[in-house]
């Protein structure tokens, strides 16, 4: 069943025409071209694919693209103003070393967000931790993605983000 | 400038950008104009016969382009995929090598063999079609249970490795061993399981190929660890296509671990039928084909002992292991079990007598071969464990028995009894501080306070020895390895100023674009913004034997200093030239070349527009432009060493294991990043802790099922899994290369494993427990406690 | 995934229509269990009725004496509900623990109870508190509802609009986690209502259950105590690579004196 689909994306109208079974992820990575967004599991686990959905973080790997019919989307590549002003949460990352290969980053960095803004700023360690059940990193051992995340709590809030 | 950009400052990475913007570019990424995708039908079976295979049906599925099965590879006479290792037996025989067809023939051999690549115009509409192939199996009984491997009666997985034996191998005089246990005050016997791993780097392995037909030009896009040694397996061995024809690409590649090291079938079939089918292929593994494909890691079965005297000075250690193969032997599997694992099993201790037998096993399971510390975590799992036990049964401090039997610094360069000479090394101050660090005086009452809370605490040490840095080309030679392990560089400096540093090391997470720039900053006075590092590319880089065993720093980063100090070389002449003085009086400082005594200076820049635009230049003398390249041998391996502390509490109700407190002091000589080392050694460590407490590949012994075949059942480390670590350093320069660095990669993981079950063995110790196995999950350490089932 | 054919109804009768006569039909609620089950292609279902578009299905209302919550509820919002925290907070700090953040802002209550998964959260808590299932039909006693492994009670078609939860003077929930697949090894909710005590079990079992004998011991001395010698037979429970039969009966005494201490605090 082909299904026309439209949606904003990183602030852009996009629209385009899907099989019903196209995820959002499939949609994102290989309709636009929107290849930040990862896949690195099939049983939605790993988080690597995780963006926003009107404002909430998402596994788009486990939502159907027709799904998302209407709907805000922010993925990796729409949170930096530009090139040289990151989000404070890409800046944290890079900051304290919170990212090796890159692969699960994008995911990471959009539940981190979430996270932040869902505790109103305010975290500590255990917290992060445990926030992070669906996202795995093979490279990091998650210390410095944790510290990363803490650092930019209060970076967000100066910010207005 | 280079003060804060050169060796030993914390410079954020040059690669993070495009990582953290989402635009970097792995295979998977790749637009490829008219592409096909490939899906591969894998066997449902450990161990069949395959009667027939119609696709018939399925190629009258929408959107099929083609079909290939094993049929269509053994018609083009395709080459099998190759181990790489020739490892002789103890009788001096070279190691059984049965085939490894790219695709399944006429048996299968384990769950997710391919049996059948089919092509279509879409991902799904090649599953749809593979689903409509028939494939009539007659299903024989398998060999599943490493333990009967080797047992009369188990199914054999090739006739041409008779009883499932790969090799018998052994090092070291057993009759000297033998000998000095007879004398020994006290004997410490352990028997030892080192559980099987999927290494499940993030991202999943892919591949992508194209085919030119009008220069005859293959493209390989792989995530791929050594592209170079890739496009050499390829090319000699299995293909065909010569070199200069295929260019293989590894782009950005999400982690590696060792699984992406080896020559495998999908990328293979991917370059093959490209040409075939006149369109681009593209193949990504779904996370299930991860687990049932990737190589395998660990995995062995061993019984070791450990004779004292009665001082407690080790006497002598015997070691009798069988390492799992899987179904065929994967490129550097044969090696792994042997030359990187009982070669380390003098870990940092004097033992002066060591014998050790490792029989390699066939079984109906996926390949195993290298992962992250391959074959030396299991050996410093086998001596730390043997080293923590003996001083239990001895009710000596862990730490005491240890320091009594280090090697003395005195001693280095030092030669262990199981061939490996360390060149460097001073284990006594990294442990003291180790020990400052995780506060072990303090341990006994914290011990005490968490009885008083129901819980079991204990701690750990694990004092690791590793040899990395591979290698010596001429001992990896004599020891039946078939590549040299050099690694080359090429400094590439553009008349205005900027550098290009090609390398044969491919990054993965390793941060290569920022260490290796480092470098070239601190010795050129390059700004570091103005250099760029390239790697991964055939087509573009010097040839590399791959980023594996710790190596690119080591390896990889003299290359880069031996072809900076031609580019130095280079540049002293045309200096001396501009400035009109004697070469043997030109220094070269802060990136300026300078007659020592006068004013005279002349900037690197100046000199390589002079050699690009070479108008006042001693031409006769002198080759224009400023392009160097070097090829680096290593005179020895590298030996970081180092020790981790682990303190752990242990839930009796449940068996649920909590790191509380974890330390890792390292030696990795001179250190470039401190960042990104310790970076490394936090998610070393993590996966030594998922090794230890989490993870378990496990097959269903009758039917050779993977039963931990996702993230559902195989426990990955998650962030709530471990605690925030202390690290800590200690520095002996290498002797042997011109950075004086070690390697930093797999030392978290080589260690930690006994680190963790050492501590977990002390917190049950007081309970009576003997042995918890690893990896101790929660079940298991009940069960140890309370005997349950 | 297998193609199909995808509805979004924007009514109840709607949805019901489009499932009607098709016995391959699927209703997907926050698809959470459905799209991985898709993914792996462990069903084909002819058509998915996707019920996002279904205004008022989502929600929670409280009064003097229950706690009533929409189907399309998602766990993120029962977890941060102030009224769920006040009214039965064990809800929602189990709401709250549900698979991982971004799971919880999609999954939802109707689709994780109708699924009746073995390893899920809520169906202790709707067990354990003795709550009604509401479809679209009839209501359903909790007792009544679950009836096996992924099977309830409800009917081809019916659709779970509303759970309604009795306030518990005191309840509590703890789980286990699986440490691979973080679902529940062992979830026990149990709850103490004026002089009636429920003790309800997830993941031990092929579907949720209640344990008698703990309830009887805890209506005289609602306390951790009370059960400590409580021993659930092993027969019939789940057994799989991460813990056996024996190993979860013997968790379920553990949480379920856990999950007395919380109730109790």
């Amino acid at each position: 069943m082909t299904i026309n689909v439209a949606m904003t994306v990183n602030g852009k109208a996009v629209s385009g025409k899907v099989e019903a079974r196209t995820l959002l992820v499939q949609f994102l990575r290989e309709h636009l071209g929107l290849t930040g967004t990862h896949v690195g599991c099939d049983t939605s686990q790993c988080g690597a694919c995780v963006v926003h959905l009107d404002g909430k973080s998402i596994k788009s790997c486990t939502i159907l693209a027709v799904q998302a019919e209407g709907g805000k989307v922010t993925t990796i590549e729409g949170l930096a103003e530009s090139a040289d002003k990151l989000h404070p949460m890409q800046e944290a990352f890079r900051e304290n070393h919170a990212l090796q290969c890159g692969f699960c980053t994008p995911g990471m960095v959009m539940s981190a967000i979430d996270m932040v803004k869902r505790n109103n700023y305010q975290l500590d360690e255990a917290t992060v931790r445990r926030e992070l059940e669906g996202n795995l990193c093979r490279c990091t051992g998650y210390h410095n993605i944790v510290k990363a995340i803490l650092a930019a709590a209060p970076a967000m809030k100066a910010a207005g983000v | 400038m280079t003060a804060e950009t050169g060796i030993g400052a914390r410079v954020k990475r040059k690669e993070d950008q495009r990582f953290l913007t989402g635009t970097g570019r792995y295979v998977d990424d790749l637009p490829l104009a008219r592409a096909t995708y490939a899906y591969f039908l894998r066997s449902p079976h450990a161990h069949a016969k395959i009667k027939s295979i119609d696709t018939a049906a399925a190629k009258a599925m929408p959107g099929v382009v083609e079909i290939f099965t094993g049929a269509d590879t053994a018609a083009a006479k395709m080459g099998g995929l190759i181990c790489g290792w020739v490892v002789k037996d103890k009788h001096g025989q070279p190691h059984k090598a049965p085939p490894h067809p790219v695709m399944a023939a006429d048996t299968v051999r384990y769950v997710g063999d391919p049996v059948a690549m089919v092509i279509a115009n879409s991902a799904a509409e090649a599953r749809d079609a593979a689903e409509a192939i028939k494939v009539d199996y007659d299903v024989k009984p398998a060999n599943v249970d490493l333990s009967k491997a080797l047992a009369k009666g188990t199914p054999e997985v090739h006739a041409e490795a008779p009883g499932n034996l790969i090799y018998d191998w052994e090092i070291g005089v057993k009759a000297d061993v033998d000998a000095a246990f007879a004398k020994a005050a006290h004997v410490t016997k352990l028997d030892i399981v080192n559980n099987r791993l999927i290494p499940n780097a993030m991202e999943p392995r892919a591949a992508a190929a194209e085919y030119d037909k009008g220069t005859g030009n293959y493209t390989l896009w792989s995530t791929s660890q050594n592209p170079h040694v890739l496009r050499l397996i390829l090319s000699a061995f299995v293909l065909g296509i010569p070199e200069h024809k295929l260019r293989v690409v590894a782009p950005d590649v999400g982690g590696g671990f060792g699984s992406k090291i080896f020559c495998y079938n999908e990328e293979t079939m991917v370059t093959w039928a490209a040409a075939k089918v006149g369109r681009p292929i593209k193949w990504t593994a779904e996370r299930a084909e991860s687990f049932m494909t990737d190589a395998h890691g660990r995995d062995h079965i061993t019984h070791a002992e450990l004779a004292l005297d009665k001082d407690n000075k080790f006497l002598a250690m015997k070691v009798e292991t069988i390492a799992n193969m899987g179904a065929y032997l994967s490129t550097f599997s044969t090696a792994v079990p042997t030359y990187l694992y009982a070669t380390l099993l003098a870990g940092q201790y004097t033992t002066p007598l060591i014998y050790a037998n490792v029989k390699a096993a066939v079984t109906h399971t996926a390949p195993v071969d290298a992962y992250r510390g391959a074959g030396r975590p299991e050996a410093t799992f086998v001596v730390e464990s043997l080293v923590s036990a003996a001083a239990k049964e001895l009710k000596v401090d862990p730490a005491e028995l240890r320091r009594k039997n280090f090697i003395p610094p005195e001693a280095f360069p030092y030669q262990t009894p199981v061939a490996l000479q360390y060149d460097s090394g001073n284990y006594p101050p990294i442990i003291d501080e180790a020990m400052k660090i995780a506060d072990y005086k303090g341990f006994e009452s914290r011990r005490a306070e968490a009885k008083s809370r129901g819980k079991l605490r204990g701690i750990g040490f694990s004092s690791y020895i590793e040899a990395c840095g591979l290698a010596p080309s001429q001992v990896i030679g004599q020891l039946g390895g078939g590549v040299g392990q050099w690694e080359a560089a090429q400094i590439k400096f553009n008349p205005t100023g900027n550098v290009q540093v090609l390398t044969g090391s491919h990054s993965h997470g390793q941060s290569h674009e920022t260490t290796f720039a480092q470098i070239v900053s601190d010795k050129l006075g390059v700004p570091i913004e103005n250099i760029e590092v390239v790697h991964g590319d055939t087509a573009t880089t010097p040839f590399g034997m791959g980023t594996y065993g710790s190596r690119s720093l080591a390896v990889g980063g003299s290359a880069i200093m031996k072809a900076a100090d031609k580019v130095i070389a280079k540049g002293k002449k045309i200096a001396a030239h501009l400035m009109e003085a004697s070469v043997a009086d030109v220094v070269f400082e802060n990136g300026t070349f300078k007659v020592a005594g006068t004013d005279k200076a002349v900037p690197l820049g100046q000199a390589v527009f002079a050699a690009y635009v070479p108008h006042n230049y001693p031409l006769q003398e002198l080759e224009p432009g400023m392009d160097e390249n070097a090829f680096y041998d290593p005179a020895n391996f590298v030996y970081p060493a180092g020790t981790q502390i682990c303190e752990v509490e242990i839930d009796p109700d449940t068996g649920a294991t909590e790191i509380v407190n974890f330390t890792a002091v390292d030696d990795f000589g001179n250190v470039i990043n401190p960042m990104i080392v310790e970076g490394q050694v936090h998610g070393g460590i993590t996966q030594g802790v998922g090794q230890a407490l989490l993870e378990c590949a496990v097959y269903d012994k009758d039917t050779g099922q993977l039963l931990s075949g996702s993230f559902n059942d195989y426990a990955m480390p998650r962030a709530d899994d471990v605690p925030s670590f202390k690290t800590g350093y200690k520095v002996t320069p290498c002797p042997h290369n011109p950075l004086g660095v070690k390697g930093c990669g797999e030392a978290g993981a080589i260690a930690a494993p006994a680190a963790v079950m050492n501590a977990i063995h002390d917190a049950v110790a007081p309970i009576g427990v003997k042995h918890v196995p690893m990896p101790a999950t929660p079940q298991t350490v009940w069960q140890a406690i309370h005997g349950g089932k | 995934m297998y193609d199909f054919a995808y509805h979004r109804p924007k009514t109840l009768a709607e949805a019901a229509a489009a499932l009607k006569g098709k016995p391959e039909a699927r209703a997907m609620s926050g698809g959470m269990t459905l799209i991985p089950t898709l993914k792996q292609r462990l069903a084909k279902p002819s058509d998915v009725v996707d019920l996002n578009g279904i205004k008022d299905l989502a929600g929670i209302k409280v009064d003097g004496s229950s706690v009533t919550i929409g189907g399309m509820t998602r766990h993120a919002d029962v977890a941060s509900s102030a009224d769920v925290k006040k009214a039965i907070p064990a809800l929602a700090h189990l709401a709250g623990h549900i698979g991982d953040p971004a799971v919880r802002n999609r999954g939802t209550i109707g689709g994780s109870v109708a699924n009746s998964d073995p390893a899920a959260d809520y169906p202790a808590a709707v067990l354990g508190l003795g709550a009604t299932i509401t479809t679209n039909s009839r209501t359903i006693k909790a007792d009544d509802f679950f009836k096996g492994l992924f099977e309830t009670a409800l009917e081809d078609g019916e659709l779970i609009t509303s759970i309604t939860f009795p306030k518990a003077d005191k309840a509590g929930y703890m789980k286990f986690p699986n440490p691979a697949s973080r679902y529940a090894m062992v979830g026990v909710f149990v709850a103490k209502t004026g002089n009636s005590v429920r003790v309800a079990v997830t993941g031990a079992g092929p579907c949720v259950f209640r344990v008698k004998a703990m309830e009887d011991a805890l209506a005289k001395n609602f306390s951790s105590d009370a059960i400590k010698d409580i021993k659930i037979p092993a027969d019939g429970l789940n057994s799989d690579i991460h813990g056996s039969a024996e190993y979860r009966a013997h968790l379920v005494n553990v949480m379920a004196r856990r999950a007395l201490d919380q109730a109790n605090k």
